[in-house]
């Protein structure tokens, strides 16, 4: 009996280590950010295309906790979590702030080199207001981040992405991936209630 | 595809020839080079025609080359150091992913900015984490990570070490009985094909 004792434990630990780690999520990287301050950054805030533009920076979120959630219109996963998000807006006080990342340069129907710069703004701002016309905004408000050198700061590596910032402008929490109804009922919303005390 | 498991000649392309008919070798009348037999390879040639289109493609995917080789060459030594977050077994050297452009741009600007190999790689951790290295740091979270592999092997050689001067003590603690050894006399002489 003794004999066979051994091996077998080995053969289930080997098992058990195996099956959890099939389990993991390789996409799942543990960010760095967060318990560290939100980078800062200064952006136009995304409206109809004509108004004049307005900046948007993180510090006038001081004193609240909100949602930064990384989406853009050619992205199939933010079409999929995008419901979640209007949902959770209707239905709770979160404040969502959107990053929309690369919204021209980040479509493979689009050259860059091609485009000029202000023609880019001009293209970016018509696609995502006619995208949050069409699907709803469940945003205060949507920050353009063009060239996506925000999103580096933030350590994005794809979209969607979505990050909870404390009062004191910390980052709390990161998601990679779209964001389910499960989520937001049981890590998002608990989290903000805690952090909103 | 099946059509390609046979070598793919013209050969067989006339056999399927839009005209049906049945060609044999030495049949007098159809020069090698004749229009017939330029037609009837048409796909070939059509092949070789959009190839040919697919070429600018295959020129876009190379980096655009900046003017001082020692930046591009410090370039490559540092992203071949970092992982693409996108498609994680490949470098950020050699990954074509979006992410991994725009990082090489980054990383472009800050050494023309004068930062140090180290600087990057710090600016480049504070971002994405120790994941980004394909070298981890040696540290409390990656103790195991270092150290695991030359564990298992000194337990591994150990178990085998102590099995093997186990087996080897019974063995030898084992002599034959009286009674065992004629027994086995009497086998082996029962066996013996001489007599």
């Amino acid at each position: 009996m003794n004999r066979f004792l051994w091996p077998l434990i080995a053969f289930v630990g080997l098992a058990v280590l195996l099956a959890v780690g099939l389990r993991l999520n390789p996409r799942d990287v543990p960010s760095p950010l967060v318990g560290k301050p939100a980078p800062q950054f200064s952006l136009e805030k995304i409206a109809a295309p004509g108004a004049p533009a307005q900046m948007f920076s993180p510090q006038e979120m001081r004193g609240k906790v909100w949602l930064l959630n990384v989406w853009s219109t050619w992205c199939v996963s933010c079409r999929q979590e995008h419901p979640v998000l209007v949902d959770m807006a209707k239905r709770s006080a979160l404040t969502l702030v959107g990053l929309n990342y690369k919204e021209v340069r980040g479509d493979a129907a689009f050259d860059i080199d091609k485009i000029a710069p202000e023609r880019e703004r001009q293209l970016a701002l018509e696609r995502a207001t006619n995208w949050l016309r069409r699907h709803g905004d469940p945003y205060l408000l949507s920050a353009l981040d063009l060239d996506g050198r925000v999103g580096i700061d933030y350590g994005v590596y794809g979209v969607p992405e979505t990050y909870v910032i404390d009062k004191a402008g910390l980052i709390r929490m990161k998601h990679t991936g779209p964001v389910t109804p499960e989520i937001v009922s049981g890590k998002i919303l608990p989290l903000v209630a805690e952090l909103s005390k | 595809m099946k059509m390609f498991d046979k070598p793919f000649t013209t050969q067989m392309l006339r056999r399927k020839s839009p005209w049906g008919t049945q060609r044999r070798h030495g049949s007098g009348g159809e020069s090698r080079f004749s229009l017939r037999s330029l037609c009837a390879s048409a796909p070939l040639w059509l092949i070789f025609f959009f190839s040919l289109l697919a070429l600018p493609a295959l020129a876009k995917e190379a980096e655009p080359l900046a003017a001082d080789a020692v930046t591009e060459k410090r370039l490559v030594e540092i992203s071949s150091e970092l992982r693409c977050l996108v498609c994680q077994n490949e470098s950020l050297a050699a990954s074509n992913a979006e992410l991994a452009h725009d990082l090489r741009r980054e990383i472009r600007t800050l050494l023309k900015n004068g930062k140090s190999d180290s600087e990057i790689m710090a600016f480049m951790v504070e971002r994405y984490g120790d994941f980004v290295r394909y070298r981890p740091p040696l540290k409390a979270s990656t103790l195991v990570l270092w150290f695991g592999p030359l564990l298992l092997l000194i337990g591994g050689l150990s178990a085998l070490f102590l099995y093997l001067r186990r087996r080897n003590q019974a063995i030898s603690d084992a002599p034959l009985s009286a009674g065992e050894s004629s027994q086995a006399d009497r086998l082996l002489q029962a066996n013996d094909p001489r007599q």
